[in-house]
């Protein structure tokens, strides 16, 4: 048996594996909802890796605390319903110079402070997480172990569960950690920001069991237990197969698989593959294993119900519905660029994603980006960027250079991935008029109809206001209603007023 | 039926539209974003009554009167709450300026009440300890701005057309950025700070401020709480002041203000103004220490040279009626700013004096 710990969730002791995030150990322990939204409704995780603000709760007298980022061990009590806070003593604040400023500790992260250590720059990656691999590499093994190891070699240090919250001047950033703000300077900066989820509402999307596809697989690989429990997955794209192997390995029942993708559009994709033998080798192995899960194309999730929490999803599949008994759902229609660090910086965007010029550098001189965030391309492509990125913002730009044959066939490899994948017109039709679009604020389908575009749903309905900032509900607006959203305004994720006091530091250079 | 164009649809413009709509007019509003975008977006939405310069008492006064006349029409969505304001006295010199006050206000009709130390921490439990005590004026409100525009232009009945260029103002008419025009009997100028663009030579200046957003906190504040220096530094010609000024939404969140820099134009959030702003408010709020903040924006005010707003019939250009330059109360003074344009148009008579709000009143004065 793992080793426990005790905590008190409003007031009532439970034991949470301590190794768990708590979102991942509460969920583990059917403790599945985090609060009451604005109009009353449960609240329940969704996203797993800190975009979507659900699963906030207040952690030991902290409020807003998003358990999905939050180690269980340690953690003394839970409160899901707002209490008023007590004043604190001032945070720590420091102040720092480094050479490379990592953004991120996923593959792109470790690869570039990598490379920039080893060119004996001195290096810090943060990340929101509590540890470093990023989502792919999440409870990792292997190459992140290795990746990790070079770093460590070359003195790079590492800030876990530390995000970016403001730019201060050129190259001059406020991190906050969870008790404290630093203040760092820096000559080069890589945006290492990963992607996130695209999710579409659909009638009972909100129900507690209900999660995000790559939600799904990041709580499970922070310590959710899902022996013995019924899990339908659907969605689109690649993710599908690898979280279905990963909720069998750990002793679930997969129930479905269900991709909104057409049969022949993935098979040419698969078949397109033979240009890339690993990935070949990878999608077979993963189809192998799998087995006997019942794998569907063209189908696509129509409803979620359940008294308080999910019991049946109802799926649409080419002719008529289907409806399936499931504890646990993960819903996700593919992967978006988080370039909500690029923006905030200032770089030019493209399509959504960090534009870069060949050696990964943005149209802000000396912010590099690489890796998901410049467009989701998978594992090889990050790696390869990150490599290029690190060398590069140490002043190293022929690496880029010797990389670029291999960097270019792996973005074609993104392009085929993302027509493969597209997604189809009839997923527009999915909500109601009484389905919760923004969730932070619960502002309705119906609500939306009349709005002509996205700065005037923000303003006259409150979509995308809440505590996410419309990471979830705007990129299903952009595919739902085609509008044009974006807009980051500081900080880039809520932090306590607390970590906003202080003025920035004149620093060494008197900028 | 006569004609009538406004041009913008902050909540300004959104109030003219109904006011001219009252009063006979076929009213048609230019926006060149969308409705209540602006400075109208990036305010607080406090329906205050302030008491300095005399023009200041007068318009916002009757203004707060109007707004709780339509109180009970409001949708819910505006959001509307009496929460009252709550006008902090920090020292002996605040104490007196709070008396001064409050006799001000009385004149006007506007109840007060001053609270000593003890009962004002029982009203504002969240509060540091050593303020002498506050005034309270109790008929304060809040509203949620962008949706009292937006309803304010559906009740007028008014034509919107959304993405109107409008380059400038000219006798009975505008111009577009492609050269063509529009006639009517009776034109608006209610751009807010870009009123100056449109006619070429009004006193406007930009003051920028910088807002913040909390997550939802219910309880940790009840009043709109400011501190009293709040007016001196408001119409003070200081480059830059930082007041304490804080907002209970009736949702929960906190809005938390205010900062006032003159002829800073770039809406970047500057993270020195945003510190400043918020170290004041946790120094006399402590716990919203620990209460996330979500987002921080800032706004451009229209200022004038005597902070008292442009209402009425600009001088030289026939039909053209200017409403800006309100600063940081066009919200509260909306209302009370389209019963004079409306006034004006008709040439009926006004509910209150006019005179201070002349555009036309600094060539007066510099020709002496």
């Amino acid at each position: 048996m793992a080793e426990t710990t005790r905590i008190a969730l409003d007031g009532k002791p439970i034991d949470l594996p301590a190794d768990a995030s708590l979102a991942a150990g509460l969920i583990g322990h059917r403790e599945l909802v985090c609060g009451r939204s604005p109009s009353g409704r449960l609240r329940a995780p969704l996203c797993g890796m800190g975009i979507c603000h659900e699963c906030r709760a207040t952690v030991d007298g902290r409020p807003g605390v998003r358990t999905c980022l939050e180690p269980a061990r340690g953690v003394r009590t839970v409160e899901r319903e707002t209490r008023l806070p007590a004043a604190e003593a001032a945070w720590t604040r420091s102040e720092r110079a480094v050479d490379v400023l990592v953004v991120g500790a996923g593959p792109a992260g470790l690869a570039a402070a990598a490379e920039a250590g080893e060119r004996g720059r001195r290096v810090l990656v943060v990340d929101d997480n509590r540890a470093a691999g990023g989502q792919i590499w999440r409870g990792k093994t292997g190459r992140a172990g290795e990746l990790e190891q070079r770093c460590s070699r070359a003195g790079v240090e590492f800030l876990a569960r530390t995000s970016l919250a403001l730019r201060l001047g050129e190259r001059h950033l406020r991190l906050v950690g969870p008790r404290e703000v630093l203040d760092l300077r820096c000559s080069a900066i890589v945006l290492a920001s990963g992607a996130t989820e695209r999710f579409l509402p659909f009638p009972g999307w909100e129900l507690p069991g209900v999660l995000g596809l790559g939600g799904l697989q990041a709580l499970i690989k922070d310590g959710l237990d899902v022996r013995g429990r019924r899990v339908v997955l659907a969605g689109s794209g690649p993710l599908l197969l690898a979280v279905a192997a990963l909720v069998q390995q750990r002793g679930g029942l997969v129930r479905r698989v269900a991709e909104q993708a057409p049969n022949d559009r993935v098979a040419g994709f698969v078949l397109g593959l033979a240009a890339h033998p690993s990935k070949l080798a990878q999608a077979l192995a993963l189809r192998v294993r799998l087995g006997s899960v019942p794998f569907a194309y063209s189908n696509w999730p129509l409803e979620a119900r359940g008294a308080g929490r999910l019991e049946t999803l109802t799926l649409r599949r080419p002719s008529g519905t289907e409806s399936i008994d499931c504890d646990l759902a993960g819903i996700g229609f593919g992967l978006l660029p988080n370039a909500r660090p690029a923006a905030l910086l200032g770089c030019r965007l493209e399509r959504g994603a960090v534009a870069v010029d060949p050696a990964q550098e943005t149209s802000v001189e000396g912010v590099f980006a690489a890796g998901e965030c410049t467009g989701v391309g998978g594992l090889d492509k990050a790696l390869l960027e990150g490599r290029s990125a690190g060398a590069a913002a140490a002043g190293d730009r022929d690496l880029a250079r010797a990389l670029a044959g291999r960097l270019a066939r792996e973005r074609r490899f993104a392009a085929r991935l993302e027509q493969a994948f597209a997604l189809r017109d009839e997923l527009r039709a999915l909500p109601r008029p009484e389905t919760i679009v923004c969730r932070c604020e619960d502002v309705r389908w119906g609500e939306l109809a009349s709005r002509p575009d996205w700065t005037d749903a923000k303003l006259q309905t409150r979509c995308g206001m809440g505590p996410c900032q419309g990471r979830v509900c705007a990129p299903a607006l952009e595919f739902l209603r085609g509008w044009a959203v974006g807009d980051a305004r500081p900080p880039l994720v809520p932090v306590p007023c607390g970590a906003l006091v202080h003025p920035p530091g004149t620093g060494a250079d008197g900028a | 039926m006569s004609e009538a164009l406004v041009v913008g649809a902050g909540i300004v413009g959104a109030a003219c539209a109904r006011a001219l709509a009252q009063a006979g007019f076929a009213v048609t509003v230019f926006e060149a974003a969308a409705v209540g975008a602006g400075a109208t977006r990036a305010g607080m939405g406090h329906v205050v009554v302030i008491d300095e310069p005399a023009g200041e008492l007068a318009l916002s006064a009757r203004s707060r009167r109007l707004w709780d006349e339509l109180a009970g029409e409001l949708p819910a969505e505006v959001e509307r709450a009496v929460c009252g304001t709550l006008w902090l006295a920090a020292g002996e010199e605040e104490q007196a300026e709070a008396e001064r006050k409050a006799g001000r206000l009385a004149a006007a009709g506007v109840a007060a009440e001053w609270l000593d130390a003890a009962a004002l921490a029982r009203l504002e439990p969240g509060l540091r300890s050593g303020f002498r005590g506050a005034l309270r004026v109790p008929g304060d409100s809040v509203i949620y701005a962008p949706r009292a525009a937006a309803w304010l232009l559906e009740r007028s009945g008014a034509r919107l057309e959304l993405g109107a260029r409008v380059r400038r103002l000219v006798a009975r008419g505008v111009e577009f950025g492609d050269g063509s025009t529009r006639r009517a009997d009776v034109v608006v100028n209610a751009a807010g700070l870009a009123a100056r663009e449109l006619t070429p030579g009004l006193p406007l200046r930009a003051r920028k401020g910088h807002l913040v957003i909390s997550e939802r906190c219910p309880g940790l504040c009840a009043h709109q709480l400011v501190d009293l220096s709040y007016v001196r530094l408001a119409h003070g010609d200081a480059a830059e002041s930082v007041a304490f000024n804080v907002q209970p939404r009736p949702n929960g969140q906190l809005l938390i203000g205010s900062s006032r820099q003159f002829d800073v134009e770039d809406p970047a959030v500057e993270p020195r103004m945003l510190a400043r702003v918020v170290a004041l408010a946790v120094e006399n709020l402590p716990a919203l220490a620990r209460v996330p903040a979500l987002r921080a924006w800032t706004g451009l005010r229209a200022a004038t040279p005597d902070g008292q707003p442009l209402i009425g019939a600009l001088p030289g250009l026939d039909g053209v009626y200017v409403a800006a330059g309100h600063e940081g109360l066009g919200i509260t003074t909306a209302l009370a700013t389209a019963e004079l344009i409306a006034a004006a148009a008709t040439g009926r008579a006004a509910p209150i004096d006019a005179a201070p709000y002349r555009p036309g009143r600094f060539a007066e004065a510099a020709r002496g």
